[in-house]
């Protein structure tokens, strides 16, 4: 009896968790990769087959755009866990308890503003009539305006400002549980500077480093606003790709092809980080 | 017991009734941004205190994907152009015959009446009318470029690094007339067609590097054209036409070639659940004094017979700056789109984007 209640309240508590996963994200998923199997053959006549997957094969523009996104993308996940990391390590380490969760808060306000808004403000700074140009120019630096916005350069720091916060928050949280007697011993031990952070910290933060990176991987390479807005031109991001043949082009097969390419892509990529690390889902994101 | 059940049951099903019949009807319109200014809102719901307008804004592509999805419902007036109609209807079965009895087509400009008739009749129905219609062109700063004349001068190097344009079919259809070829012309001949795809975008890609960056929205283009880091530009001539009350510098140009006209209508999507709302907004609308009011937030011309003299004061005198008789009769109305162009033009703007200068 009293373990039917268990099981009940067990099942009660997971159900929301459950219907959530199921309808919102296994449900749409397999739907995708059903309408990405459908090739069109005539106007509302469809047949089965791996033709949208060859199509995208057979186009270097799409698979040249997925390629340059994972790659920008890895790019911003480095420079994201270099920017992050000191940051990191001062609010975990070197800040006094007091001020911890003041500078916490201050990494963490800048979310509490849209990206639509964010991507915005770096457009009214960088543009040629922009603050930056403005101020450059008042200070003599430079003779005319300068037109900093709609490059690959802003694109990347627009995505690093946007993702930077989800890798601090993993690697304070690991860093914070590091024991400082652990350091000590290692300069006790004849240690520099660099070994210690080499053979400890960086060793002990592991699971944090990676954790962080899988996250601003995923938000860099499925984001779309940011560099849509900031790179104008010659922006070509995989998202855009996808936006591009759900709804100018009315073709859902090959927006569906897209999606499921772009999901299994991200997937190998951070299995191949997994790997290389020597770590795992299980010690990493899911660490308790 | 079960009686009781039964009657309460009964007493619930008809207070809903009831509830709805008294409470007002909903008229969800789908439209472009600035299609719906408050104040028309305001007067069309005095007059008719039983329905509440409720407003999406969209483009032409959002439009068609959104009832797409739903098989035409969710909505109960879309304002595609008199372009998108034909194909999506045959494709995706979205929009439902409109009855034109109930609509005063009398007050409509008789050859753009007919002209989208013709354009979106299907087995003998026809599935849209006309609201407001514009073109598309360049728009040009007097002041730092007062020589251009058409499209080709987007690609001109005098102004490198200072024009704009948004890539979408347009600048392809825009391109081909600045080369001498006739896009229509082509439409029946796919081939044909592709051959002129290819030519442009050659050409666009080569352009590239004369162009700041590409415009996506009617905002974005009015802070690069305001703020002078755009001097030349396609655009709607209606956007130009709202920057000529801020900066009369800034004039629209129809391209020698003739400017690219379109029309906004009005089609019923096919789960659309309140017909007589959308025929009443409809006729509404077009009321001499309602259309002063539209064109002011628009700054598109009603097809009407005296669209031009109903506009306010300043986009008046913007168009009469832009447009001169000669202008009026070169206008190129956008052809229907036979099903597949589409795809065709959709690679070819993705060339031009993915390459690099």
């Amino acid at each position: 009896m009293r373990s039917d209640a268990g099981k009940l309240s067990l099942i009660l508590l997971m159900a929301p968790f459950a219907l959530w996963i199921l309808l919102l994200i296994v449900l749409p998923q397999l739907g995708i990769g059903y309408v990405s199997l459908r090739e069109k053959v005539g106007p509302g006549q469809f047949t089965f087959g791996f033709g949208n997957y060859l199509d995208f094969l057979g186009e270097p523009i799409y698979w040249n755009t997925l390629l340059r996104t994972a790659w920008m993308s890895i790019l911003v996940t480095i420079l994201a866990l270099l920017v992050g990391f000191p940051v990191a390590y001062y609010i975990a380490k070197m800040a006094r308890q007091r001020s911890r969760a003041a500078l916490f808060l201050l990494c963490l306000i800048p979310l509490w503003v849209s990206d639509l808004v964010r991507a915005f403000g770096w457009i009214v700074l960088l543009r040629e009539t922009g603050l930056v140009s403005g101020a450059l120019q008042w200070a003599g630096l430079i003779s005319g305006p300068v037109e900093l916005l709609y490059n690959d350069v802003t694109v990347v720091i627009g995505l690093v400002y946007t993702v930077v916060l989800f890798m601090i928050v993993p690697l304070v949280s690991t860093l914070d549980g590091m024991d400082d007697a652990l350091l000590e011993a290692g300069y006790n031990l004849g240690g520099s500077r660099l070994t210690v952070f080499r053979r400890i910290i960086v060793p002990y933060a592991m699971p944090g480093i990676v954790a962080g990176c899988i996250i601003t991987f995923m938000l860099t390479a499925g984001s779309y606003l940011t560099p849509i807005l900031l790179g104008g031109k010659n922006s070509s991001w995989f998202t855009e790709q996808i936006y591009n043949q759900f709804i100018t082009r009315y073709n859902w097969e090959a927006g569906a092809t897209f999606g499921v390419l772009l999901l299994g892509f991200t997937s190998l990529v951070i299995w191949l980080g997994l790997k290389l690390t020597g770590q795992s889902l299980a010690t990493t994101v899911a660490k308790d | 017991m079960k009686n009781s059940i039964k009657l309460m049951l009964t007493g619930t099903a008809f207070a809903l009734v009831a509830g709805s019949a008294a409470s007002a009807e909903t008229l969800r319109l789908l439209t472009w941004g600035s299609y719906a200014p408050e104040e028309v809102i305001r007067q069309f719901e005095a007059e008719y205190p039983d329905i509440d307008v409720e407003v999406t804004f969209s483009n032409n592509e959002e439009m068609i994907a959104k009832l797409r999805a739903t098989g035409g419902s969710g909505y109960d007036l879309a304002q595609p152009s008199h372009d998108r109609i034909f194909a999506a209807q045959l494709e995706y079965n979205i929009y439902k015959p409109l009855d034109l009895s109930q609509i005063d087509t009398s007050v409509m400009q008789t050859n753009l009446l007919d002209g989208v008739k013709a354009n979106t009749t299907i087995e003998g129905e026809v599935y849209a009318v006309p609201h407001q219609w514009g073109t598309s062109g360049v728009m040009t700063n007097m002041a730092e470029a007062p020589d251009v004349t058409g499209w080709n001068d987007l690609c001109d190097p005098a102004y490198k690094g200072r024009t704009s344009m948004r890539l979408r079919r347009t600048i392809l259809l825009g391109t081909a007339f600045g080369m001498g070829m006739n896009p229509f012309e082509l439409y029946n001949d796919l081939d044909a067609y592709q051959g002129m795809l290819d030519q442009v975008t050659e050409k666009l890609i080569a352009c590239k590097g004369n162009i700041k960056t590409y415009w996506t929205g009617g905002d974005d283009l009015q802070s690069l054209m305001l703020s002078g880091e755009v001097v030349v530009s396609e655009t709607w001539d209606s956007t130009a036409f709202r920057l000529y009350s801020e900066n009369p510098e800034i004039v629209f140009v129809p391209p020698e070639t003739g400017a690219l006209a379109w029309i906004d209508t009005f089609a019923i999507p096919r789960g659309g659940e309140a017909d007589d709302a959308a025929y009443k907004w409809i006729n509404f609308v077009m009321r001499p004094e309602i259309i002063t009011l539209m064109s002011g937030s628009t700054g598109a011309i009603a097809a009407v017979p005296n669209g031009i003299e109903l506009l306010p004061d300043d986009k008046r005198d913007a168009v009469q700056a832009a447009f001169d008789q000669q202008d009026l009769d070169n206008l190129k109305f956008f052809a229907n789109i036979p099903p597949g162009l589409e795809d065709m033009e959709g690679i070819a703007l993705e060339r031009i984007k993915a390459a690099s200068e």
